[in-house]
């Protein structure tokens, strides 16, 4: 991949996170802060490919605790954001 | 260890997964934007997630595979029971630590690339910018890593000290810039091991010096910081290892977080650059200078019953301290009876009113109020002046007037919900003393306004009580 159309992804993806997220209510800040913690959480499957490359022991047990790490912050944060958002009910819902 | 699918075939599977998984995500947190779109948001990002971790087994030339799965699984189980165990209250030390896992994975990526460097194999992707963004994704993840734990052993009760000394801005500058020459360094030419390792063991050691000194009540707008680094470092490891799903999901909680970290300091008074290097609620900001006239009038829970009951328009302040008493529960079941009674009830939230902006929107969804009671205090202030009763219930500094009259207050300037205003006011709290900040409240000292001394949840259950009775 060429380094300009990487700038572009970062320039294009920043402004996409900043859009996204200036007309939240302040309801939603705490959901949201998990919900966008959960989405880093994306980093396990570099992690994945990190510890498939690794070829000495430091490398495997450096990329086995990325893969550890990784796996906690995308489940993790799933579970806390589920928890949250699912009580939000309104009164006029069914409940 | 053989590949599991034909290359040409796998390369693409994977790169029309992550695509799939990049437009989940962002579709995922639009959706979460909205109080009855949020649940279906989280759901989708979550697929997204599921789809993208499966599909990087078919990676061509992987090997480790049980290793990998023995990690998923372990992290995955660990996080998930705490995750499901975790108490509503609990909620932003939980965050802070998931949120140093992503930090310390893409550290740990960011290791990986470097320790192959050092044994000479190289980057996964030798390009412009490559190894500057492997380090600084290291350098940012590390921080966050660090700095997230400490935040999560402060908001959790394990470290109550706030940890200041002499020339401490100094020492982290010192500290930092050491970390830039080795980082260059790692960056640029061949290393010896042992810069490696410094290079990690300085990152990890600024993140805990930069997080010790600062106050519980500032710990929001930290975790938040520390969570748009994390998308930053895992958007750069992403360039890395060229994968496109981590460099787009990584930059938008980056840009995301960053505009929630000033949308968050900005709710609290405070800029970032005053939370990072001033202290606050660590007593050096000396107390308020305005003289506090009249005294503080007590009042009985079952008179304040009476008063709530014949009310036309009762407006509820919550804060910490209730959630603290537990007291919820009660307060959804005095809303309840009062409402029956024909009277009109809203909840009014300040954005600091739990722990964190929008926490105490998720402990009163927590005991069954509906959202559509709750408002936020741009929606609200203007309401109180024709308001019967202003029932203020564990919280302080969010409805201290002094933040509008005193010039010399520490909160001043601060918005505030203004209680004040509502023809009466009952406050419930514990006991005499101030609030979080130290602050002398004005209001429990005005004409209109009367104390209410108790656990919160007794006094509820008493005003529940005379409600009924009435």
């Amino acid at each position: 991949m060429e380094g300009f159309i990487a700038l572009y992804i970062f320039m294009l993806a920043a402004f996409t996170g900043y859009e996204v997220i200036s007309k939240v209510p302040v309801i939603l800040h705490t959901p949201l802060m998990s919900g966008s913690n959960f989405v880093h959480g994306i980093v396990l499957v570099g992690a994945m490919v990190a510890l498939g490359h690794a070829d000495t022991t430091p490398e495997r047990i450096i990329g086995f605790i990325a893969v550890l790490l990784g796996a906690g912050n995308a489940v993790g944060g799933y579970v806390v954001t589920e928890r949250m958002l699912e009580m939000f009910k309104s009164s006029k819902e069914d409940r | 260890m053989q590949d599991v699918l034909p290359v040409g075939l796998a390369h693409w599977l994977i790169q029309a997964s992550y695509f799939l998984a990049a437009i989940l995500f962002i579709w995922g947190l639009k959706k979460m934007s909205h109080p009855r779109t949020a649940r279906g948001g989280v759901l989708w990002a979550g697929i997204g997630m599921v789809v993208a971790t499966v599909i990087t087994f078919a990676e061509p030339g992987m090997h480790n595979y049980l290793l990998m799965t023995t990690a998923i699984f372990v992290g995955g189980v660990l996080a998930w029971w705490t995750g499901k165990r975790v108490a509503m209250t609990d909620i932003p030390q939980m965050i802070a630590l998931y949120n140093g896992m992503g930090g310390g994975s893409a550290a740990a990526i960011a290791a990986v690339e470097l320790l192959r460097v050092y044994t000479g194999a190289g980057l996964s992707y030798e390009a412009f910018a490559a190894r500057e963004l492997a380090v600084l994704g290291a350098l940012i993840g590390t921080i966050a890593f660090s700095g997230s734990l400490i935040a999560f052993a402060k908001l959790q009760g394990w470290m109550r000290k706030v940890y200041r000394f002499p020339a401490q801005q100094a020492l982290n500058g010192m500290l930092f810039v050491a970390l830039l020459v080795l980082g260059f360094l790692l960056a640029r030419t061949e290393f010896p091991a042992g810069a490696l390792y410094a290079f990690f063991a300085l990152a990890l050691l600024i993140g805990v010096l930069m997080t010790i000194p600062i106050g519980g009540a500032d710990m929001p707008v930290v975790i938040s910081l520390y969570n748009a680094l994390t998308g930053l470092a895992v958007g750069f490891e992403g360039f890395v290892l060229q994968n496109p799903a981590m460099m787009i999901a990584g930059i938008v909680v980056g840009s995301a977080g960053s505009l929630l970290t000033q949308l968050m300091a900005k709710a609290m008074n405070r800029s970032l650059s005053n939370v990072l290097f001033a202290g606050f609620g660590t007593g050096d900001d000396g107390g308020s200078a305005l003289e506090v006239s009249g005294s503080m009038k007590a009042i009985d829970p079952t008179d304040a019953a009476m008063t709530l009951t014949y009310a036309e328009k009762v407006i509820i302040v919550p804060g910490y301290g209730m959630a603290v008493a537990q007291a919820q529960h009660k307060i959804w079941e005095l809303t309840q009876v009062l409402i029956e009674k024909g009277v009109k009830v809203s909840f009014a939230i300040h954005p600091v009113a739990g722990r964190m902006p929008g926490h105490m929107n998720v402990l009163l969804a927590e005991a069954g109020v509906p959202y559509d009671l709750i408002y936020d205090l741009e929606d609200i202030n203007s309401q109180f002046a024709n308001t019967d009763v202003a029932l203020v219930i564990g919280a302080n500094d969010v409805v201290n007037p002094a933040a509008r009259k005193d010039t010399s207050s520490p909160i001043y300037g601060m918005p505030i919900l203004n209680a004040d205003k509502a023809r009466n006011v009952f406050v419930v709290k514990r006991g005499q003393g101030t609030g979080f900040s130290g602050i002398e409240n004005l209001l429990f000292f005005e004409d209109n306004t009367r104390m209410c001394y108790g656990d919160a949840q007794d006094v509820a259950q008493k005003l529940i009580a005379g409600a009924k009775s009435a």
